[in-house]
């Protein structure tokens, strides 16, 4: 039946009681071949044992290796696709070794195994740990009960981190996603060569790095020169061309001007996503919907909002859900800008406070299940979205 | 792709100046970037970076930021790890991901439905939960390879991993059935099928994915920070980030360091983003 390939007899007709267990044979499938069981599981085995037996050579003596990162690196690349070959093929040896009757039933099992063991291991595993960490103390030796969430909720750092945290989320997404549908919709109405320079433009920013663009902002843009100096940010340059003073931009939390002035970088980075991806959604829209509306004498406007965006409204959806969960965990320009002074400070920013210069693990974790269940509603929306699609496949 | 302008519709007079307008706003800070890394220091101190743009040969341009960035600070090294991390953490994901997508779209079995919505809640979690648990059990009292490039591969396969399940299985669920079938009913085990059809015909979204990963794993700070931490491994944007600390001394250096950084996620978005598009929409769009 299943092509053996590489399974040179098939022993064993009588199927010994190892492996697999019954011997019973199934009517239409073929019988245990113990010998494929046993080359398959040892084969699993040593692969698994080499490769983190060298993986783990890397970290423990690098200079085995000349020290040399490149060596490393090429060495981790080959080993690391050559490992995962030779281990999914031993693994589909030991599962064709089963009676087809099993071995049917496990092989989706085989197949999610090494991925759903990486996402337990990295993901799950250390969720609940966090989760468990939030309610012991600093060293995780003592239970302290609510004490962290207590020590947290005191504290006015956490609510104004909370609050700002909270007005990226309203502002960001929003935004992006309004830029990105502006842009998606006017790139529509140029020609095919026209739109693609523009667009390229715009979407170049989600290549570069928060840590990137917050030095391009803060160089050029929020750069700040002593009245009188000729101002070498763009921001300022214009305000003092205006008969205005140079501002310190960063530093001023009226109104969370400093916030929002990061917020930009964000909005900045991410609507060529945005764009990119409701650019394709509208061009999907079948023609003959808008020109019936034409036919009709609707206006642009009409067109759009009654005819184009109802038909692109799930990838809106998507597009904003996608974007608020980067938002939600925004660390890096507020770190990189501001490190949360002057009332900018944000959660992912107060947890690695709490947890690196404070060196309280307790309140930090406590600060990351807060996190977590701030971005519970996005969860369940997303599950529950995902659901339905399903249902309608 | 001629687009809507088959249709007999006149082109927009607004749309083109608009368009035009926002393609420039949107480079003018990049383009900043690039203008100020070719500037001494005492024009980038004494003068804004767009004079020198309108003003090209009074200026004073050089290359030396460039020649500085790589003999007085370590970014060169960083820019070598930079790679060693980000190449092997893009690639190892994709080949246990893919046979996970695969048993998701094509393999009916139990508890199908609720492991995938796990992965779908999964993308929501934010990863900082993972951190204090992943520094205890990479960390010198556990496995002790916190620090090594070994540690940040694992890391981001790991965290990638939801992501790439589900870009690759919304891309596979989009592949004819039937030729899928066929090969069922031809004989062919699902490892065959994996091998023969299935893993060719998703390439465009494994480059996707790859385009994606490899810029999260380029641009990441925090994993790249607590895990390898400031010393000879570090990441390129970890040492731009602590450049970016050192004020006064060397400012005209973070200039031409933050262009460096951009530079390889730059050739790697432009030369694979019909990919992405084109597999980031495969699932998406539909809704």
């Amino acid at each position: 039946m299943a092509g053996g390939v590489t399974a040179p007899s098939r022993t064993g007709e009588p199927a010994p009681a190892s492996g697999a267990g019954s011997p019973a044979r199934s009517r239409s499938g073929s019988p245990a071949r113990p010998l494929r069981i046993l080359v398959g599981v040892v084969g699993l085995a040593v692969t698994a044992w080499v490769v983190c037996t060298v993986f783990l050579a890397f970290a423990w003596y690098p200079q085995a290796f000349g020290g040399s990162d490149i060596l490393i690196g090429l060495l981790g690349l080959v080993l690391g696709i050559g490992g995962a070959i030779v281990f999914f093929l031993f693994l589909n040896m030991a599962i064709e070794g089963l009676p087809s009757r099993l071995s049917g039933g496990v092989i989706p099992y085989a197949f999610l195994l090494p991925g759903l063991s990486l996402i337990g291991l990295m993901l799950i595993y250390p969720t609940a740990q966090t989760v468990i960490y939030s309610f012991a103390n600093d060293r995780s030796t003592q239970w302290v009960g609510f004490q962290n969430y207590q020590r947290i909720f005191a504290s006015g750092a956490f609510w104004q981190a909370l609050l700002n945290n909270v007005l990226w989320v309203l502002v960001v997404p929003a935004i992006t996603v309004a830029f990105g549908l502006a842009v998606a919709v006017l790139a529509d109405k140029l020609s095919a060569p026209g739109e693609k320079t523009p667009k390229a433009m715009i979407f170049l920013p989600m290549a570069i790095s928060f840590v990137g663009a917050s030095t391009i902002w803060g160089t050029l843009i929020y750069a700040y020169a002593r009245p009188g100096t000729a101002q070498t940010g763009l921001l300022n340059a214009v305000v003092v061309a205006l008969g205005g003073e140079p501002q310190t931009w960063l530093q001023i939390s009226d109104y969370r001007l400093n916030s929002l002035l990061m917020m930009v970088i964000l909005i900045w980075l991410q609507t060529g996503f945005a764009m990119v991806l409701l650019s394709s959604a509208i061009k999907a829209v079948p023609e003959d919907t808008v020109e019936a509306g034409r036919i009709d004498g609707a206006s642009e406007m009409r067109i759009f909002w009654q005819i184009i965006f109802p038909q692109v409204r799930g990838t809106v959806i998507a597009v904003f859900i996608t974007i608020l969960i980067v938002v939600l965990k925004v660390f890096d320009i507020v770190y990189v800008m501001t490190n949360g002074r002057n009332n900018t400070d944000v959660i992912a920013n107060l947890f690695f406070r709490k947890l690196f210069t404070e060196q309280k693990a307790g309140e930090a974790s406590a600060v990351v299940v807060v996190l977590l269940i701030l971005g519970m509603p996005v969860l369940i929306f997303q599950v529950i979205s995902f659901k339905r699609q399903e249902g309608g496949r | 792709m001629t687009g809507r302008m088959k249709a007999g519709r006149r082109r927009s007079p607004f749309a083109i100046v608009t368009m035009i307008l926002l393609a420039i706003l949107w480079t003018v800070p990049t383009l900043g970037l690039l203008v100020t890394s070719f500037r001494t220091r005492e024009d980038a101190a004494s003068t804004a970076w767009w004079t020198a743009l309108f003003n090209p040969f009074g200026s004073g341009w050089t290359m030396d930021n460039y020649t500085q960035v790589f003999t007085n600070t370590n970014l060169g090294s960083t820019l070598i790890n930079s790679i060693v991390v980000a190449v092997p953490a893009t690639v190892l994901p994709i080949m246990f991901a893919a046979f996970a997508a695969y048993a998701f779209t094509f393999i009916k079995f139990r508890g199908k439905e609720i492991l995938f919505i796990l992965i779908v809640a999964l993308m929501v979690v934010p990863i900082q939960v993972a951190f204090q648990p992943m520094l205890n059990l990479l960390g010198p009292r556990g496995l002790g390879i916190s620090g090594e490039f070994v540690a940040v591969w694992l890391l981001h396969t790991g965290f990638g991993m939801p992501l790439a399940i589900y870009i690759l299985r919304n891309y596979m669920t989009g592949l004819p059935g039937s030729l899928i079938e066929s090969a069922k009913i031809a004989g062919a085990s699902h490892y065959q099928t994996f091998w023969r059809l299935v893993a060719p015909l998703s390439l465009p979204a494994i480059a996707a994915f790859a385009t994606l990963q490899f810029l999260w794993v380029w641009n990441d700070l925090l994993i790249a920070k607590l895990f390898l931490g400031g010393g000879s491994n570090t990441t390129i944007i970890v040492a731009l980030q602590n450049l970016l600390g050192t004020q006064g001394q060397g400012a005209e250096l973070l200039t031409a360091g933050a262009f460096i950084s951009m530079l390889v996620p730059l050739i790697v978005f432009f030369s694979l983003q019909n990919f992405l598009v084109r597999g980031m929409t495969a699932g998406s769009v539909k809704g």
